[in-house]
Formats: structure tokens, C-alpha cells, sequence
């Protein structure tokens, strides 16, 4: 499915160039993070787990990966 | 697994927050330790059940850094993800939202930070966000001042506990007002955790002597020498205060009263 292009997103804050035609879920796969340890919102709306296979990732678009760190 | 279900094993009531049963009533954080291995030895030694994380961005250079869900069990430990770090209310409600769409838990516990140097909270933002959490199905568990009005107002808004502190955060200075802390636990029905403040053990004792419910602490048992050790301390000494509390203590009295009969003595 996924194409020689690549697409300019940003991703928690840097500009970051991706294959294009990625699915959310297949995001996280390229950037080698495990699906069920992150937290996706995408342009600003929270993912559900459910979710993350249907989001398609296009141009343009803003990402924030977040997981849970050691805190008080 | 038989001792938790049957409760405490003190004689105590278990403490009760959002209708789940906790044997312990010390609750820990998870920062600032040295290792991951110091980090989860130390929460295990302290008998926690309640474990605060918290929400981050993932660091996309060094993705083997892992998350803290690869060290701690959340079905073991009932993983409490925080604000910290959060300056305004929607920032808050932003970071509550993303922890809660990992799955884990529907309880946060909500921190806003009103000033960089003292880290006291806002607690004009505190209610806002409390309000809105808690219509969100959230169960709150509010860190605040230790203010009567705004502890009342964050029972009010719905929070299912409420935090006031001892000192600030991470600041190792104890109990600072015990008489604030008694009137907030006298005034309300949720139950009362002091969070943040204790330096040590005898810290701990103190403020579970006051009467409140629970504790929750991080840097008095990270920044510990032996974090381990300290932990296992402030475990033993939670419960200690707890006791004491229930048990009742002498009156203080500006003289001395003998404890061996001042009958039979030689002539």
C-alpha cells in the first residue's frame, strides 16, 4: 500500500518526513513504538486504540505521541 | 492475595477511593529515581497500591527508552497517571483525556500548577478542571493547598479524593500546618490524602496521626540514599500513624507522672 513518496507531517513538535499512504497504527510501526504503550492524538483529537488502523496520515498533519513516563 | 481481599491486617478499615478497597495507604510516585530496577524494587518495598505516572511525550531519537509500562504491572498496581507539569486547566483536561485513552484507568490524578518556584497549585484552574473531569466520568483525585474553602469546593465539584499538601512538592519539609489538614479532614466526606511534603519516616507517622486517610509521596523515597530502604520506612511508618491515630493518644500533660507505683517502695 505505501507508496515511494514520502509527506511532511509533524510529529510531537519537529517537522518529520514519513512515507506516504501510512495508516496511524502503521506510524507508530515505521517509528518502531509499540501501539499499546502510546497515546495517539492526530490534528488535535485523541485516538482511540480502535482507531489507529482506520486514521489515515496525510500531508500536513499534526501528531503527538505521547506514553506514560516516572512521575510523582 | 487472600490478605488484601480480607483487608488490612492492622485492624484497620481499608481506604476506600471511588468505591475500590486499598490495603495500603500509602500511595507512591514513580519519578526521579536513578534506575528503572531502583524505581520498581522501591514501589514494591513500599506496599503501594496506588502508583502515580506520568503523561509525556514519546522521545522519537531515542525510542528504547522505554515507558514505565514496561517496568510496572497495571494489573498489578493500580497506575494513577498525574498532570504535573500543567499550568492552566485545559492543558489538565488535555493531559487527563490522553492518559485515560490508554485504557488503563478512569482516575487521574489532577495537578495545576499555579508558580514555577513555589510549584503551589492554582486553585481557581483546580476547580475548573475538577468540574469538568468529573462530568467526563473521570475520578478525580485533586492535589491542592491546604485550604479549607478549596477542598470543600473540590469535594463539591466531584472529585472522588482530595489531596492537600503538607509542603511543596518535593520540598522534604513535612507537615507545615497540622491544624489545616485536621480541619479538612474533619470538614470533609471524601476521603483526604496528603500529598506531597514528607522528607521521612517520622514526616509520614505525623501526618497519618492527624487522621487523614492516606498519604502520597515520590521524592522522599527517590532522593533517599537507599530508596528501597526508604520506601519499606514509609511504608511501615503510614501504618504506624494510622495506628496511632486510631489508637488514641495521651493526653499531653507540664508534668511528670510516674509509671512505677509510688506505693511499696523500702522504707
Amino acid at each position: 500500500m505505501t507508496s515511494d513518496q514520502t509527506i511532511q507531517v509533524q510529529i510531537n513538535g519537529r517537522d518529520k518526513e514519513i512515507p506516504d499512504g501510512l495508516s496511524v497504527s502503521a506510524l507508530l510501526g515505521h517509528l518502531q513504538l509499540h501501539p499499546g504503550m502510546v497515546v495517539v492524538e492526530h490534528n488535535g483529537a485523541i485516538l482511540r486504540r480502535e482507531a489507529l488502523a482506520g486514521a489515515s496520515v496525510r500531508p500536513g498533519d499534526t501528531l503527538e505521541l505521547v506514553h506514560f513516563v516516572g512521575g510523582g | 492475595m487472600t490478605e488484601m481481599m480480607a483487608g488490612p491486617r492492622t485492624g484497620d478499615e481499608p481506604l476506600v477511593i471511588a468505591g475500590r478497597a486499598l490495603r495500603s495507604r500509602l500511595l507512591v510516585g514513580t519519578g526521579k529515581y536513578r534506575t528503572n530496577d531502583e524505581m520498581v524494587q522501591a514501589v514494591e518495598a513500599s506496599g503501594a497500591e496506588v502508583v502515580t505516572v506520568a503523561v509525556r511525550r514519546v522521545d522519537l531519537d531515542r525510542t528504547r527508552e522505554e515507558g514505565v509500562l514496561f517496568h510496572l504491572d497495571p494489573e498489578r498496581y493500580l497506575l494513577l497517571p498525574n498532570t504535573a507539569g500543567c499550568y492552566t486547566a485545559e492543558d489538565a483536561v488535555r493531559y487527563a483525556r490522553l492518559a485515560r485513552a490508554a485504557g488503563f484507568t478512569e482516575w487521574v490524578k489532577l495537578e495545576v500548577i499555579g508558580d514555577p518556584e513555589t510549584l503551589l497549585p492554582d486553585a481557581e484552574a483546580t476547580l475548573r478542571a475538577a468540574r469538568e473531569l468529573a462530568a467526563d466520568g473521570f475520578q478525580v483525585l485533586a492535589y491542592t493547598n491546604d485550604d479549607l474553602i478549596t477542598a470543600l469546593r473540590l469535594e463539591d465539584a466531584g472529585c472522588a479524593a482530595v489531596m492537600p499538601l503538607a509542603s511543596p512538592i518535593g520540598s522534604g519539609l513535612g507537615l507545615i500546618n497540622p491544624f489545616n489538614i485536621r480541619t479538612i479532614k474533619s470538614r470533609l466526606t471524601v476521603p483526604v490524602i496528603v500529598d506531597a511534603g514528607v522528607g521521612t519516616a517520622s514526616d509520614a507517622a505525623l501526618t497519618m496521626e492527624q487522621g487523614v486517610d492516606g498519604i502520597l509521596m515520590n521524592t522522599a523515597i527517590a532522593e533517599a540514599r537507599d530508596a528501597v530502604g526508604m520506601a519499606r520506612a514509609m511504608g511501615l511508618a503510614t501504618e504506624a500513624g494510622r495506628l496511632a491515630y486510631l489508637a488514641g493518644r495521651m493526653p499531653r500533660r507540664e508534668r511528670a507522672v510516674p509509671s512505677s507505683p509510688a506505693r511499696g517502695m523500702l522504707s
